[in-house]
């Protein structure tokens, strides 16, 4: 069975026809082209494929495009407004915080979430905000680094 | 990467519509709320529907009503991060609050739901496996085989009742409304439970859990706690739920149900019963938790040796009760108390 | 200019790349999501495919029956092991026993029979389950004792004995005689579970095939090179006409050194449909890929003297392999011969076997064979230094090896800074307070109260024990010998300049997240005086760039580094005379920074880079120049010498501080201290990320991580469980940076990305010991295994939790060498191909 759906991802309204058992992971990578979102299991395990869904983050291998007409959907490739980077990206990129990379997509709209939602979040938080992000490089130290210097940086803007 | 099989997909707008769809595609349909723990199965082929029936959809399933006074209607779509958020469940009903914050990771906890939760299949790590992998071991009873690979001799599924919040809305006495075509019922929690790996629920598959309705607190104080390996991702292989109503430093009523060590969650009625009449000392507490460790049989099918959980059931027990009664926090035991 | 490498640049204040905490070069493409990893890739009409694995963990391979697969519509192609030519192959050239889709056996669950290109994944993994394969099983060995017990039951035909990959044995004085002169000489046993990388990039690869018999393969691949020679060999295409290229690796930790059959399959695929095929393997597939840790079971029986000092170090250990060799036999070289670089050892035997059973088959995974014994002998030191009375960072660092000598056997050691390290973590985590501290609350040895039996305190009384533990290690700055035999650079850099005043870096090293692609930015751009933006750095690809062996082995910044330093160093050479004659100036007088190149006391005059280029390139033509490295030759002459020399060794000392509950036995990581001596801090930020996640990664070994085996499948192929630890299990880990100048290093680097793994491991151990008084000897640490040793203490027996025996099992007579222990170092600077 296939669907016509119309997407909005990235603030872009996209009309797709595709089966409705491919995910939202499927569809971003495989009909949009947005290669930007990773997977690592594919299964709920890892939270390497989450994006944002209004604002929350959620795990793209497990949602279904059927069920997010109307919604706005947000990938790493949104992050950065007008060729500005997002100052988690800024963060991420001068801390050393993304090493191989490939978690980084979803640890960084996951944190992403967490400073809309709790502009300055304790370490703790941050963990806590993170702990279905696993990242196997980095030992989460510059991450949790990142993501306070990005907070940081919010609250004072430069 | 692991796909979803292809399946007919049916968005109905309201119970009634979800009920009829459900009915008329039988035993091919089944019901799908968040899909945190229907998709993983159907990627490894342990759920094979041709037609899903989506509740996402249905507006009247989502969110909360009511409060501590007169007690909570939750509707089953409610996601679980909106029942750990929420601030009369957090301050009236901690036990069920801490359960679906714990539910594996935040964002798994923003697509899955309460119903979904409560309805959660259970699991055996033969079970939640490939097809591939399931063939390579010999398939079992649950899934495309005639034997049990943890009990090779019983007849039965001993598969493991997985929910965090299952225990907890037992012990907080919480009843659920079922839907179906046939009409609407309102039973207790505990009598949506079996004790089979395979039939695990006593509803019908035609009906819908719609609401779960939380009796008024009516001063009852409760705590859950979790026994798994990581702070985060992981299933319970353990969970402890426990409700008191004090009056004064005396019990009044308790209730004590373990979750993830059967088919179904486990009440403690003997414990329970014990804990009446005394107060929360730790000699008390002790000895029910003793008791209350009877009822737990884990098996050898999920992480940690199931020796261990038995023997944690009374430690958590006894951690939750001492919590309740002031005597040191749930969670991570204070350092050095002594 | 051709005088030591980093000539001009004396002092650590006058780099102005070196030394800085610059992003990585790939960071920027890595948080917009637009690296492109080899499962990103999408090329125009490509075909998707998909290996049909065995469901047998051993069995003889009958009939393979494609027909049914082959009529499923969307089906391209479907191959077996009879479309490939018939050669096995393995990365080691002494263990030539892999087939990328077995035809006469399968040896383990997860083996590849078949593979399917199709138009999708779906029609590949539904074609593949109509792929009917005939087996005759026979019997699975699943263990070391198994494999022993079953010479009948071969699972290769090849080693050293039945089931018997490799037997070893090495001898380095007088070992008899060292214990005779001990005062204490202690025995124990200790075994290290197998674990697996788990990079979140799942491995994948796309190949395409050209009508005119030329092929690309893009993989996540962490040794290109290998991968190249191999699928020559493999699917007998000459070399010429393949091209490998690594695409950046989202994490490998040694799990993608191998060539694997997903890669094979794609190209054979690839050939025949005239499609690219892409296969991307899953989660599970992974696991059955592994080549990752050992699980190995070790003996080992130390002598020292009153005050701490090793008189000699006797250790034997078994390796379970799995199915095949892949790198085990350097594997099994590894768990003996690192030991002896900490601490002065003067005599030293070392037997070791690796067995083969019917799981898939471990390899290099970081620090490759060297955190099991290395868990072993810091674990040992603890007790020995309890025995003796001694406080076991003191007792360290009185027998630090020195700097600048050879090992007992053979090995050349440089610079060492494991004293610093000590001292550091020693003084940052309060060691001397609370070493004592906690002991004398009462924890320990002799408690005077039994810890309370789960539960019986009513939870009021449950109690969680301090404790702190330390252990130091050691590990090689790149392997001293390629995998395949020859005389040739292990690793080569082209620069170009052109005259925009850009350099391109060629090189073949491959970035998997350590940043290897930016040291290979920073390095020209300190020698030539230009910002690392202004090199773009091509790395990885076959048919481009020098071969570089590979991301192993903790070797590629200090070789791709030291080929890059050489090239830098000859196109400098170039464009500074071509200046000095402009400027009427000698060449050696100027000076290469801010993009400009002149007389420091004439700096108005100075001539920007990019024109600087512009008149070298007229006087001397195209600006390319290569640089090249080997190692020194410094392998001990001996049989089985090869494996362990390196340019230089790191070292690291950890300090941890942790809690265990002692009613569930469960243990909370507080603090990781490190010290970390990796000559010099290239750019200080990716050095401590390197070691933020070694520590990670030891910690999950450690605590949780096991690649597990039952009724003969694996139990827990998945990351959900198969437990790697999170945010919430990580702790604060700090950092510190010891910088030793080593003489053998790119301006006095060593490594950082392997060694610090390997003293969290026994840290861990010795602070559980310190806190509640039970000896692990076997990791992962769990809380059944705290509870069984808290079982024992209340029962007053000996509080140790880990194997009791060790195998039946004859090792080789020892090749018996003469201990160098104690011998100056050779001369540093001869090396291959530096002038
Ligand atoms: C990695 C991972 C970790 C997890 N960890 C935990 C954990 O720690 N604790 C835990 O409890 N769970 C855990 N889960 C399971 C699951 O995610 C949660 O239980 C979640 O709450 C399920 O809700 P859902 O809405 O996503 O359910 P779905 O997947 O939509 O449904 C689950 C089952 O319930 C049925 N169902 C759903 N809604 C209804 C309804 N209204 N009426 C009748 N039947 C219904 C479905 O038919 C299906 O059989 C985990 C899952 C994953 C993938
Ligand atoms: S308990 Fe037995 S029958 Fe049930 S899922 Fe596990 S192995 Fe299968
Ligand atoms: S890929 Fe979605 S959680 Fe792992
Ligand atoms: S940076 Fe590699 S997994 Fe996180």
């Amino acid at each position: 069975m296939k669907a016509r759906l119309s997407l909005t991802v990235n603030g872009e309204a996209h009309d797709v026809l595709v089966p409705v058992h491919k995910t939202l992971l499927e569809v971003l990578r495989e009909d949009l082209g947005l290669t930007g979102t990773k997977h690592g299991c594919e299964l709920g395990e890892c939270g390497t494929c989450t994006v944002l869904v209004d604002g929350a983050p959620v795990l793209s291998c497990l949602a279904l495009p059927v069920d997010l007409a109307g919604a706005t959907i947000t990938t790493v490739e949104g992050m950065a407004e007008g060729g500005r980077l997002h100052p988690l990206q800024q963060a991420f990129a001068e801390l050393g915080a993304a090493q191989c990379g490939y978690c980084t997509p979803g640890i960084l709209l996951t944190a992403q979430a967490l400073l809309a939602d709790r502009p300055s979040p304790t370490r703790q938080e941050i963990r806590e905000a993170l702990a279905g992000n696993l990242c196997r490089c980095t030992g989460y130290t510059k991450i949790l680094d990142a993501v306070e210097l990005a907070a940081l940086r919010i609250g004072v803007p430069r | 990467m692991m796909r979803l099989p292809p399946f007919t997909y049916l968005a109905p707008r309201t119970v009634a519509d979800a009920a009829q769809a459900l009915a008329s595609h039988g035993a091919a349909a089944m019901l799908v709320a968040g899909g945190t723990d229907l998709y993983p199965n159907m990627k490894r082929r342990q759920f094979e529907p041709t037609v899903l029936v989506g509740l996402l959809a249905i507006r009247e399933l989502r969110g909360v009503r009511g409060g501590a006074r007169e007690g909570i209607t939750l509707g089953s779509c409610t996601t679980l991060s909106a029942v750990a958020a929420h601030a009369e469940i957090a301050a009236h009903y901690p036990a069920l609050a801490a359960a679906a914050g714990l539910v594996s990771s935040p964002q798994l906890r923003n697509m899955g739901t309460i119903g979904g939760n409560v309805c959660v299949d259970t699991r055996c790590n033969y079970y939640n496996q490939t097809y591939e992998w399931r063939k390579a071991v010999g398939f079992c009873t649950k899934k495309d085989g005639a034997i049990c690979l943890v009990a090779p001799g019983s007849p039965r599924c001993w598969a493991v009742s997985s929910s965090d919040t299952a225990p907890v809305l037992w012990s907080l006495g919480a009843r659920v409304r079922l839907h179906s075509p046939t009409g609407e019922r309102t039973i207790p929690v505990e009598a949506l439970f079996r004790d089979d790996g395979i039939e695990y629920l006593a509803k019908r598959p035609d009906e819908i859990l719609t609401e779960i309705l939380l009796p008024p607190a009516d001063g009852w104080r409760s705590a859950y706690l979790k026994l798994r390996r990581r702070g985060s991702f992981d299933f319970p292989v353990l969970g402890v739920a426990v409700a008191v109503r004090m009056e004064g430093d005396v019990v009044r009523d308790a209730r004590i149900v373990v979750g993830a060590v059967a088919s179904q969650p486990r009440p403690a009625p003997a414990a329970a019963a014990a804990l009446v009449g005394g107060r929360l000392t730790p000699e008390l507490i002790a000895r029910v938790s003793g008791l209350a460790a009877g009822p737990a049989k884990p098996l050898d099918n999920t992480d940690f040796t199931h020796p261990y959980r038995k023997k944690m059931t009374r430690v958590f027990v006894a951690r939750a009760l001492a919590s309740l009664a002031g005597l040191a926090p749930a969670g991570w035991p204070a350092e050095e108390v002594a | 200019m051709s005088e030591d490498p980093r000539g001009s640049f004396e002092g650590k204040h006058e780099f102005t790349v070196i030394g800085q905490p610059l992003p990585k070069i790939d960071a920027w493409a890595k948080v917009i999501g637009e690296t492109k990893y080899a499962d990103d890739l999408f090329l125009p009409r490509m075909a998707y495919g998909r290996l049909l694995r065995s469901p047998h963990g051993h069995a003889r391979v009958g009939r393979v029956d494609t027909t049914r697969a082959r009529a499923l519509p969307g089906v391209y192609a479907v191959i077996t092991g009879a479309d490939l030519p018939r050669v096995r192959f393995g990365i080691l050239p002494v263990s030539q026993d892999e087939e990328a889709l077995c035809t006469e056996k399968v040896r383990m669950v997860g083996d590849a029979v078949a593979a399917v290109a199709a138009v999708d994944e779906e029609t590949a993994e539904r074609a593949c389950r109509l792929i009917d394969v005939e087996y005759e099983p026979l019997p699975a060995l699943m263990s070391i004792e198994e494999s022993l017990a079953h010479p009948e039951v071969r699972i290769h035909e090849y080693g050293d004995g039945p089931n018997v990959h490799k037997n070893v044995s090495l001898q380095f004085g007088d070992i008899e005689a060292a214990f005779a002169r001990a005062d204490l000489v202690r025995e124990d046993v200790f075994f290290f579970e197998g674990n697996t990388h788990l990079p979140m990039e799942q491995h994948a690869a796309v190949a395409a095939a050209g009508p005119d018999g030329k092929l690309t393969l893009w993989s996540s691949t962490q040794t290109p090179h290998y991968v190249h020679r191999l699928l020559a060999k493999i699917l007998e295409t000459p070399a010429a006409h393949i091209r490998v290229v690594a695409t950046p690796v989202g994490g490998g930790f040694g799990g993608k050194l191998d060539p694997f059959a997903h890669e094979i399959a794609a190209c054979r695929l690839s050939q025949l449909t005239g499609r690219p095929v892409k296969i991307a393997c899953t989660r599970e597939e992974v696991f059955y890929i592994h080549r990752g840790r050992h699980p190995v079971l070790m003996w080992i029986k130390t002598g020292f003297t009153r005050d701490g000092d090793i008189t000699g170090c006797h250790l034997r250990t078994w390796l379970d392999g799995g199915a095949y060799g892949s790198y085990g036999v350097a594997s099994t070289f590894y768990t003996g011969v690192i030991n002896p670089v900490t601490y002065k050892m003067p005599v030293y035997k070392f037997e070791g076997a690796r067995i083969f059973t019917n799981k898939p088959p471990c390899g290099p995974k970081r620090g490759h064979g060297t955190p099991q014994p290395r868990f072993a002998l810091e674990c040992q030191l603890d007790k020995a230094a309890e025995q003796l009375g001694l406080d076991p960072a003191e007792m360290r660092k009185r027998i630090l090896a020195e700097p600048f000598t050879k090992t007992a056997n053979h090995l050349t050691v440089t610079t060492i800074g494991l004293g610093e390290c000590i001292d550091r973590v020693v003084e940052a985590s309060g060691w001397r307070t609370k070493w004592r501290g906690f002991r004398s609350e009462g924890a320990s040895t002799a408690p005077s109260e039994p810890p309370p039996e789960p539960g019986r305190a009513g939870g009021a009384r449950a109690r969680t024990r301090r404790g702190i533990g330390i252990a130091c290690s050691a590990y090689l700055t790149g392997a001293g010998t390629a995998v395949y035999w020859n005389n040739m650079p292990h690793s080569g850099v082209i620069l170009r300049a052109d005259r925009s005043g850009g350099v391109a870096v060629l090189c073949g090293a491959t970035d998997i997240g350590q940043g290897s692609d930016s040291i290979l930015a920073y390095l020209p751009a300190e020698i030539l005086g230009i910002d690392p933006k202004d090199v773009h750095v091509h790395p990885a690809d076959t048919s481009l760039t020098p071969v570089d062996l590979g991301s192993y082995s903790s070797r590629v910044t200090l070789m791709c580094g030291m080929a890059a330093i050489q090239a830098s160093q000859r196109l400098r050479e170039v464009i500074a005379q071509a200046v000095a004659r402009k400027l009427e100036v000698e060449p050696g007088a100027l000076a290469f920074r801010e993009r400009k190149v002149g007389v420091a006391a004439d700096w108005e005059r100075a001539v920007p880079f990019a024109q600087a280029v512009e008149l070298a390139e007229t006087t001397h033509g195209v600006l390319a120049f290569a640089g090249s490295y080997a190692p020194p030759k410094r392998a001990g002459k001996y049989k089985g010498g090869g494996v362990g020399p390196s340019p230089c060794y790191s070292y690291s000392a950890c300090v941890v501080e942790l809690s265990v509950d002692e009613e569930t036995g469960e243990i909370e990581l507080h603090d990781v201290w490190i010290g970390h001596d990796l000559g010099r801090a290239l750019n200080p930020l990716l050095a401590e990320g390197q070691i933020e996640g070694s520590v990670y990664m030891g910690i999950g070994e450690a605590l949780m991580e096991g690649q597990i085996f039952r009724k003969g499948v694996h139990k827990n192929p998945s990351l959900l469980e198969y437990k790697s630890p999170t945010t919430l299990e990580t702790p604060e880990i700090h950092t510190f940076l010891v910088e030793t100048d080593d003489p053998e290093g790119p301006f006095g680097a060593k490594e950082a990305g392997q060694g610090p793994l390997l003293p969290v491991i026994p840290a861990i151990a010795n602070a559980v010991y310190h806190a509640v008084g039970v000896r692990c000897d076997e990791v992962p640490i769990t809380p059944e295994m705290i509870l069984k040793g808290l079982e024992l203490r209340r029962q007053g027996r000996p509080a140790r939790v880990g194997p009791a025996r060790i195998p039946v099992f004859t090792f080789k007579a020892p090749v018996v060498v003469e201990s160098a222990f104690g011998q100056p170092a050779d001369a540093i600077a001869v090396r291959p191909f530096q002038p």
